[in-house]
């Protein structure tokens, strides 16, 4: 017994040492995280983003550096010249202890800012001489730097990732910065390119000793790749300037290819206000201006019923499924009765329509007619849906159109399901639904799906994905942007609706909009909308819808219009769609006093119903070196109404 | 007649063992003393190379010498500690060294093998026997002489190492009851920090109570059941003052860190949270050599001395870690199984105390370091760093090696 106790003890003991490191190395693996924070610190070297360039190569969007002036306060030299010091860097001495001071409540011994953000002018005076201040030095800062001062929804911002992305993305680190909407979301891969990565060893002391494993896991920084977009860089500009004092949304397309020409939301911004130091002040603003939503990109995302225009698809459904041809005629008395107390009222001269006429003065009864000859086909009116839905999907409506930028809405069209989910027993006819015919009762759109529609009447039948990438540096394109999309309408029946479109502008309701020497196809289209306001359900302004494309023969350019609350379509959105397309196709404007009339419309009354943020409609602006701003003519403003100080001493409670 | 030469004699596994620990102590030191520059590992090499004239002085000093001259090396010993006093060298408030040019002598390492020689040449009289109270307090004696002029040092660490001579006395015939004793003092010291006095107190005389009325009527002694409860009471309430009085601050913390009463990662937990997360991060296999990040960033204090098992478990992870201690083990069951072979009581009661004095070095090192003791200086042998703790192990093992090499001569 007396001889056992030594060796068991030392078989116990060492039992439990093992026990207790197996615990320790291979149960509980907390300590190697431990240890991971603790010895090795990850520095990250970061790419300068790729350019923005348009269509023609012109820079939208580039790179500045900026320097962040650091301090360790410990190695600050006691010899240090101080007023020197502060002359290079434009502060004060008092400024200068006080930063010192508050690095050193930080870490006397750890990195800090002393200074933020220096641009270059500012930096290279000091950057000669750093080297004599030991405990300063500097880190550089690549920001955004926007050319122009226009196509803010196009480009997007840069912002810092936030927490969730960071969970979900393990590529982003905290305090990164990531594209966040347009084209520096939807190519910030591209963009930003990959960060290097350096592992620095640490000591106990927080400094740094030397590379980890001898830069064994280090990376290289991949620069980001340039990018050139579809865009027409002034006829965005030009775009965003008729827009001045107007709320809604312009989608310009090259329909033989997609390519977006011109993508305008109004009101927009200044890119350059979400750079720098007033970046987070500026973006609170804008955010949370929820009634004119300068973030919101009307263009893409601005769904409503979209009226007249639709009447183009219904006559050609109408076509394709041989309910009328071209010769088919309507006769209308200013309305059309469709049923026993029914009556749909109809604008156009009256009589006898053709399909011709019909287009050209946006015939209501005529559509309607050939809305509900269609429905009528079928024994049922829930196939019959159907078929028309379906023939409406190949122009890509209802859906995500699968553009590449990050926003978008799939807008609406109906099938027998959402009629069959409104009507649970049954029982509706084409009449329930005739409505359709004239693009309101069930059927929205965007702008730019109705851009899309000009695109494919104008390609007689095809389309191409509208895209805002042209090219991208050593890279091809998404192939789904060269995949030709073919309509279920038979090519034939494109040109009878054309040449309606085009005598819209010659005797129909765009008539005074023609352009000498380009023969434009176009439709004018109002939406009705409503809001409430103190409650009430209050019916406002119609927006304004104007679809074209032009030229006739060869379109070059196909274009969708909406302006809130801007009344008939020929009165504001036409105008601006003629001028649209007259900059394109001419680069210049001949009709300078329509251009002057257009600038000078201004719907803010009209906005100033809804109410909005006073403060935000400051840097909600419009492009601001702009020649045509001039031409604006401001009503001279009252001067502000002063308050009249209370002098009145309210005494009621006194006594 | 057997071949008398101390080279076929001698047990060669455990030399094999010893030279394997002091290859791996010297390779853990290089990688975690190679971002300093103090020369620790080259220091270090010297110190194992100047191991080799001196085991061969310990093996061809005749095998006879050691025991003729045990009192003597141990008055030498208990001189040399004495000295301190007097002559030592004050190094963060231990006075513990005699400083020789650049280098430091630590004696108490040295003493540790001395004094096991004179327990050996003690009992190995025939006429010990240590049934008797006078016999078990002269050998106490023994231990205690040392332990008196270290203790005041301070080196709490180095006197601690002497109680495992219990351990010696024990096999050599001491009562039972005083390993008892010493098993419940430990429990009941842990108890009384970890629970509440009167708890503890309440504890005992249940137990006490249990073992009264299960035990046969005839064994029954009240009167001595009482006076065992009262001292355990005595001894739990002074255990209690002495905690809370006579210890220092930094005790009472180190021991609070263990018992997990106090989390203070900054301050005096840093050392144990910095050498758990150190061994902790090794994993199965570990980072691999001069690979460890805390141990090139120089987190763990005290890495090349005390705390050099910290280097093992991150670098060499579980299986370095495991094998490290299997090592360790098969080294100190070998020389048990060698002490009890011995032919002379002298010879194996030396070994006993080798092993003893290897063993408790080795467990209170390594527990220290993975937290589950309080923290101790004492160094791991063979591996810490330091001239003194491996000549003094070396002499202390190598001296059992050649009386182990010696016993054919013996008659």
């Amino acid at each position: 017994m007396r001889k056992v106790l030594l060796p068991t003890l030392i078989i116990i003991a060492a039992s439990l040492l093992v026990i207790r490191i197996f615990y320790l190395q291979v149960i509980d693996d907390s300590f190697k995280l431990k240890s991971e924070n603790n010895a090795i610190k990850i520095k990250y070297d970061y790419p300068e983003r790729g350019y923005i360039y348009d269509r023609y190569g012109k820079l939208l969007v580039a790179n500045q550096s900026s320097y962040d002036i650091m301090v360790i306060p410990r190695d600050i030299k006691e010899d240090l010249n101080v007023t020197e010091f502060c002359q290079l860097l434009n502060i004060t001495k008092e400024d200068y202890y006080k930063r010192i001071e508050k690095a050193k409540v930080y870490s006397p011994r750890l990195p800090s800012v002393f200074l933020a953000q220096l641009n270059k002018s500012e930096f290279a005076a000091f950057q000669e001489k750093i080297r004599k201040y030991e405990g300063f030095y500097f880190q550089k800062r690549s920001l955004r730097d926007y050319e122009v001062d226009y196509g803010a929804n196009i480009f997007g911002f840069i912002t810092q990732v936030n927490e969730k992305l960071i969970a979900r993305n393990p590529y982003y680190n905290s305090g990164d910065l990531i594209g966040k909407q347009g084209v520096e979301e939807s190519y910030e891969e591209i963009l930003r390119g990959i960060k290097g990565v350096k592992y620095i060893q640490k000591d106990k002391y927080n400094r740094e000793i030397g590379s980890y494993k001898d830069g064994k896991y280090d990376t290289i920084a991949v620069q980001g790749e340039d990018i050139t977009l579809t865009i027409d860089a002034e006829l965005q500009k030009y775009g965003e300037e008729l827009m001045i004092n107007k709320r809604g949304g312009i989608v310009a397309l090259e329909p033989k290819s997609g390519e977006i020409l011109a993508l305008v939301t109004a009101p927009s911004y200044d890119p350059g206000i979400l750079v720098g130091r007033q970046r987070s002040k500026n973006y609170t603003l804008l955010y949370h201006d929820s009634i004119a939503k300068p973030l919101y990109d009307r263009g893409l995302l601005a769904e409503y019923p979209p009226g007249s225009p639709f009447k183009i698809l219904t006559g050609l459904v109408a076509l394709q499924e041989g309910v009328i041809d071209e010769n088919f005629s309507v006769s209308c008395h200013h309305g059309f009765s469709y049923a026993r107390g029914r009556f749909m009222r109809c604008h156009c001269s009256g009589g006898q329509l053709q399909l011709h006429r019909a287009i050209y003065q946006s015939c209501n009864s005529y559509f309607a007619t050939s809305y509900m000859r269609t429905i009528n086909k079928y024994t049922k009116p829930a196939a019959a849906v159907d078929v028309w839905s379906n023939h409406l999907k190949t122009f890509g409506l209802g859906e995500f159109m699968g553009y590449d930028l990050p926003t978008g809405k799939r807008g609406k069209i109906p099938t027998s399901k959402t009629y069959k989910r409104m009507y649970p027993n049954g029982g509706w006819r084409s009449t329930a639904i005739v409505s359709n015919a004239i693009g309101q009762g069930e059927v929205v759109m965007t702008p730019i799906q109705l851009a899309n529609m000009m695109a494919t009447v104008a390609n007689q039948g095809y389309y191409y994905t509208p895209h805002i990438i042209k090219k991208i540096e050593g890279e091809k394109i998404d192939a789904k942007f060269t995949t030709k999309h073919t309509t279920s309408i038979d090519k034939k029946y494109f040109p009878p609706i054309i040449s309606g479109l085009f005598d819209v502008y010659n005797m129909g309701t765009a008539s005074r909009l023609r352009v000498e020497g380009i023969d434009i196809c176009g439709k004018t289209g109002t939406a009705e909308n409503y809001t409430k306001i103190n409650g009430v359900r209050t019916k406002l302004k119609d927006h304004s819808i104007f679809v074209a494309f032009a030229p006739k023969d060869n379109p070059k350019i196909a274009i969708a219009i909406m302006i809130e609350n801007g009344g008939f379509g020929a009165t504001i959105a036409g105008p601006i769609a003629s001028l649209m397309i007259e900059k394109y196709l001419k680069k210049k404007i001949s009709r300078t006093d329509l251009e002057t009339r257009v600038l000078n419309i201004s719907l803010r009354s009209e906005y100033a119903k809804l109410g909005g943020m006073k403060e935000a409609e400051v840097i909600e602006s419009t492009p601001k070196d702009s020649v045509l701003k001039a031409k604006i003519v401001t009503p001279k403003t009252p001067a502000p109404k002063t308050e009249p100080t209370k002098t009145a001493v309210d005494t009621t409670k006194k006594n | 007649m057997k071949n008398q030469s101390v080279k076929n004699n001698i047990d060669w596994i455990s030399v094999i063992i010893y030279s394997a620990l002091v290859i791996l102590g010297w390779l853990n030191i290089y990688s975690s003393s190679l971002s300093s520059t103090e020369g620790t590992y080259e220091k270090q090499l010297i110190f194992i190379g100047c191991t080799i004239p001196l085991i061969f002085v310990v093996l061809f000093v005749d095998g006879k010498f050691y025991e003729k001259y045990a009192s003597i090396i141990f008055i030498v010993s208990l001189l040399s500690l004495a000295g301190l006093f007097l002559f030592g060298k004050t190094i963060a408030g231990q006075r513990c060294w005699y400083a020789i040019g650049s280098f430091t002598l630590q004696p108490s390492e040295f003493a540790k093998a001395a004094t096991s020689l004179a327990l050996a040449k003690y009992l190995s009289d025939t006429q010990i026997n240590l049934k008797e109270t006078n016999r078990q307090l002269q050998a106490l004696a023994i231990i205690f002489l040392p332990v008196m002029l270290i203790l005041p040092q301070p080196d709490p660490g180095s006197a601690l190492i002497y109680s495992v001579f219990i351990l010696v006395l024990f096999r050599e015939g001491l009562p039972s009851w005083y390993v008892w004793t010493g098993f419940i003092t430990i429990l009941l010291f842990v108890l009384t920090l970890v629970l509440e006095t009167y708890a503890v107190i309440l504890i005992a005389a249940g137990v006490l109570a249990i073992i009264y009325f299960k035990g046969r009527v005839v064994d029954r002694n009240l009167l001595l059941s009482t006076i065992l409860l009262a001292i355990i009471s005595g001894f739990v309430l002074s255990v209690d003052y002495v905690f809370d009085h006579v210890f220092k601050q930094h005790h009472r913390d180190r021991f609070n860190i263990l018992l997990g009463k106090t989390v203070d990662m900054k301050g005096i937990g840093y050392n144990t949270n910095q050498s758990e997360i150190a061994i902790g991060s090794g994993g199965w296999l570990g980072k691999g050599f001069l690979q460890g990040t805390q141990t090139k960033g120089g987190f763990v204090p005290e890495q090349h001395t005390d705390y050099i098992y910290t280097t093992v478990g991150e670098e060499w992870g579980f299986a370095g870690s495991s094998i490290v201690i299997i090592l360790f083990v098969c080294l100190f069951l070998r020389i048990i199984y060698l002490a009890e072979r011995q032919k002379t009581k002298f010879s194996r009661v030396y070994g006993y105390c080798v092993a003893s004095i290897l063993f408790i070095h080795f467990f209170v090192n390594i527990a220290m370091v993975i937290g589950i003791f309080p923290t101790i200086g004492v160094p791991l042998p063979f591996f810490s760093y330091g001239g003194s703790g491996l000549w003094g192990f070396t002499i202390l093992l190598f001296i059992f090696l050649k009386m182990d090499a010696n016993k054919v001569n013996e008659w």
